[in-house]
């Protein structure tokens, strides 16, 4: 027998301007659980991506029992016994459980000519892998009766009944309760005795130290190194995970921080699972930064102030008298803007013009007679902000869809700028752009602050988040968990030891 | 990269497919049939052409926003009825008001009338667009409701009687010239360069385009999207009243089934011209381009000899094709 039961070679995956993979490994012994641990953005993701054929590798090599295999597709993958928990399911919520385990492998009856569905059978089966399990769900009852932390082991019957033999965990607990990741423990210890190989992801550093056989790390697209989960200390995890020196370029902080402008007093979300009792506050020409781990709700409490989504309880106080935000035109309105995450989602417009992506939220404030809009004068405020932004264009006329990331993230920053705001919140605000581009961002932003506006800057990058911020809040499973004050004592160690205290 | 000279031609064929196959089959009608060509048969075609394109204007703003208005074709009825009932001639024997108030105020001023019916179908319109905007109700579902609704109320106001014996200054719309056109056609003219206006010069228009586009952005950029979603409706139902009202004129005459179903040419033609059914393109050359396409097929079948019941199929077919054409614009770019 091989001694590992599957083992990636030397994968390396480049997307347009970045490696995103550059010659990684991983081994899985038989029947153990290999934790695989890094930063945002660290690779973990793509890797598992390019294990099951989503992606395609540039280069690299599977072995599964020692044996060179090409997977091209995930449903190869299952047929071969790899299977995957997704970190979101995705599942259907609206029929039985018995059909979403057997979806597109339903069992079937012949009479004649005609196939049809042997419910029978299906649904015997499924009782019989959840009982295996130790789940006692009923087959027939829909997916959606039950919650998120029962439909992940419902997932994990379907692997099982698969006959898997590897099976990946991909954040598998980040909507779990306590008891449901109990359960979750005692499933996988299970399957570990039955000789099934497992690789969890995760960011709970209490997790990996109770489930986990060995830790790979890896950072920034590369292999780290495997260890023996015994051998090391949450701190040793944490250091292999950010040791890297701050190699991007930052603007000089010189901007003069004023007066408090904007305070958050206990705001919550009326979703128990997002940001609780959070406060934080931000002063005129400073850049606040907030850090934490993918999920650790810094999105929602943001799009919360903003209006997007609604608090359920807090107050919210600008220049020291309380505003109610209940959209986000009341935001605006009191003076605050906000560069969402999820550009393409939220963010563009993608089949108008650059003028009209830009002019949007400005269309009210200039019309002529109160009805007819002054197209002049937009035209004037678009093209100075196309100079002013060196936003790389042929015409304003341009569909927005067809510019660059980083132009396209140019073009929301004039939307918002077009409309002087006091506050500007800025969620990823160079996620998915080039480097070059990323400076002129931070730029930017640097001159924003000059000029007495106040930024919040959510990032997952850590050397952006160090190298910007004035003043860093960390928030994890929805609370802030620490602020950070002095520049000196910023660390990428601080930060992620307040990103992981759950 | 640079383009092949066979890649520019196929380009441009796919592009602009559905103008070609326009000028394609007049061309050849023209020179195959007599009479195709003519002054006559023009103004004609213009004339049908009036009223769909106010129907299908009214349409564009849903289309638009990703949705669609199948109360369409009934509230064109629903229009055209109450103009109808207030259009009568004194003297015609079976006028609808026959005592009372009604009886002795009509018949009203033709443009009181029009403004008259265009409000009342107007706030049918806007409970459409309150439901589709603050309930969320799907378009295709609340349209659907109020198509029934206004059925409904056409029938009880009307009886099902048809409508008849109109003053000379209503069916004057479609038999009086100005420069050589009929009124309804200048009303058509009208109408288009309103919505023109509408959607290039008002913040209206820019808002409706971005809630096309992607809602969620529009949302975020403090887009009333609600109010608009409102206001489309709203604006829509008062378009197809003046097309009921149009179509009276043309006619003659008017019952609760007049316009039926025009609202499905109406999303036809839209498509045809290349308003994105998923929302966020389209301009009012769009919209008559797609009217035009859809009556010269109709007209030019009928010239060709092609019997009615086929013409059917032809337009199935057109719709088909250019529509794919179109779509493909859009997919390729990803």
């Amino acid at each position: 027998m091989a001694e590992y039961k599957l083992e990636l070679r030397g994968v390396s995956k480049s997307f347009p301007g970045v490696k995103a993979l550059d010659k990684v490994n991983l081994a899985v012994r038989p029947g153990t659980v290999l934790a695989l641990m890094g930063e945002n953005g660290a690779g973990k993701s793509t890797l598992m991506k390019c294990l099951f054929g989503i992606y395609h590798m540039d280069e690299g090599e599977i072995y599964l029992d020692g044996e060179k295999v090409e997977i091209a597709n995930p449903d190869e993958a299952a047929k071969r016994g790899v299977a995957m928990v997704h970190q979101e399911l995705q599942p259907i919520p609206a029929r039985s459980i018995g059909e979403n385990m057997y979806l597109g492998r339903f069992p079937v009856k012949k009479y004649g000519p005609i196939q049809m569905i042997d419910h029978a059978t299906m649904f015997a089966e499924t009782e019989k892998w959840l009982k295996e399990l130790g789940l006692e769900y009923n087959p027939k009852a829909l997916l959606g009766s039950l919650s998120i932390g029962q439909m992940q082991l419902v997932e994990i019957a379907k692997a099982v009944s698969r006959e898997a033999k590897v099976i990946i965990f991909d954040e598998p607990t980040s909507s779990l309760s306590d008891n449901e990741v109990d359960f979750l423990f005692k499933v996988m210890n299970q399957l570990r005795d039955r000789g099934v190989s497992m690789i969890y992801i995760s960011h709970k550093m209490d997790e990996i130290k109770r489930i986990a056989d060995d830790i790979q790390v890896m950072r920034d697209g590369t292999y780290v190194g495997t260890w023996p989960a015994a051998e090391l200390t949450t701190d040793q995890i944490i250091a292999k995970m950010v040791g890297r020196e701050l190699t991007q370029i930052y603007p000089e902080h010189d901007h003069e921080i004023g007066e408090v402008i904007l305070e958050v007093e206990n705001v919550s979300s009326i979703h128990a699972k997002s940001f609780q009792n959070c406060s934080f506050n931000i002063r005129r020409g400073e850049i606040l930064g907030f850090g934490g781990l993918v999920g650790a709700q810094r999105t929602e409490l943001m799009e919360g102030i903003f209006g997007i989504r609604h608090l359920s309880s807090g107050t919210i106080k600008i220049h020291g008298k309380e505003v109610k935000i209940t959209k986000p035109k009341d935001a605006m309105d009191a003076g605050i803007g906000m560069i969402t995450e999820d550009r393409r989602g939220n963010g563009i417009f993608g089949c108008l013009s650059i003028k009209d992506n830009v002019g949007i939220s400005i269309y009210n404030k200039h019309l002529k007679g109160g009805f007819v809009l002054n197209h002049p004068t937009i035209n004037k405020i678009v093209d100075d902000s196309i100079k002013q932004l060196s936003i790389k264009t042929p015409s304003m006329n341009q569909h927005i869809e067809n510019l660059s990331g980083g132009n396209q993230q140019k073009v929301i920053v004039s939307r918002w700028l077009a409309n002087d705001p006091d506050i500007l919140i800025m969620d990823e605000p160079t996620r998915g752009i080039d480097v070059g581009a990323k400076h002129e961002i931070y730029e930017i932003m640097e001159d924003l602050a000059k000029q007495g506006k106040a930024i919040i800057m959510i990032s997952s990058e850590m050397p952006e988040l160090l190298g910007m911020a004035d003043r860093v809040y960390v928030m994890c499973n929805g609370k802030i968990t620490g602020q950070i004050d002095q520049q000196e004592d910023m660390t990428q160690e601080k930060v992620m030891t307040f990103a992981t205290k759950f | 990269m640079q383009k092949t000279q066979k890649q520019k031609i196929t380009d441009f064929l796919i592009n602009n497919g559905v103008i070609i196959v326009m000028f394609v089959l007049v061309i050849y009608t023209g020179l195959t049939t007599k009479n195709f060509l003519t002054p006559n048969n023009f103004l004609n075609l213009l004339a049908n052409m009036s009223y769909r394109l106010v129907i299908a204007l009214g349409i564009s703003g849903a289309v638009i926003t990703g949705g669609c208005d199948l109360s369409g074709g009934r509230m064109v009825g629903f229009g055209a009825c109450i103009a109808g009932t207030l259009l009568q001639k004194q003297e015609y024997g079976g006028r609808f008001f026959q005592e009372g108030f009604l009886a002795s105020i009509t018949p009203l001023n033709p443009f009181l009338v029009l403004i008259i019916a265009m409000l009342i179908c107007g706030c049918f319109g806007a409970v459409t667009g309150w439901f589709i905007a603050f309930l969320h109700v799907p378009p295709f579902i609340s349209t659907l409701a109020m198509m029934e609704i206004i059925y409904g109320l056409g029938l009880i106001y009307t009886g099902a009687t048809p409508l008849g014996g109109y003053v000379t200054e209503y069916t004057g719309f479609s038999t009086g010239r100005f420069l050589g056109l009929s009124w309804l056609i200048w009303m058509a003219i009208a109408m288009a360069g309103i919505t023109w206006f509408i959607y290039n010069m008002t913040r209206h228009g820019k808002y409706m385009y971005a809630i096309g586009g992607n809602p969620q952005a529009a949302e975020v950029a403090g887009v009333p999207v609600k109010l608009t979603m409102v206001l489309i409706y709203a604006k829509a139902s008062a378009f197809f009243a003046m097309a009921g009202f149009m179509l009276g004129a043309k006619a003659g005459g008017a019952s609760i089934n007049t316009g039926l179903s025009y609202e499905m040419e109406g999303i036809a033609a839209c498509a045809l011209g290349g308003v994105s059914v998923t929302g966020g393109r389209g301009k009012v050359s769009s919209a008559i381009i797609g009217v035009a396409v859809l009556e010269l097929l109709k007209v030019a079948l009928q010239f060709l000899g092609v019997d009615a019941n086929s013409q059917y199929i032809a337009i199935g077919i057109v719709i088909f094709v250019a529509i794919s054409l179109d779509i493909r614009k859009y997919v390729q770019k990803k």
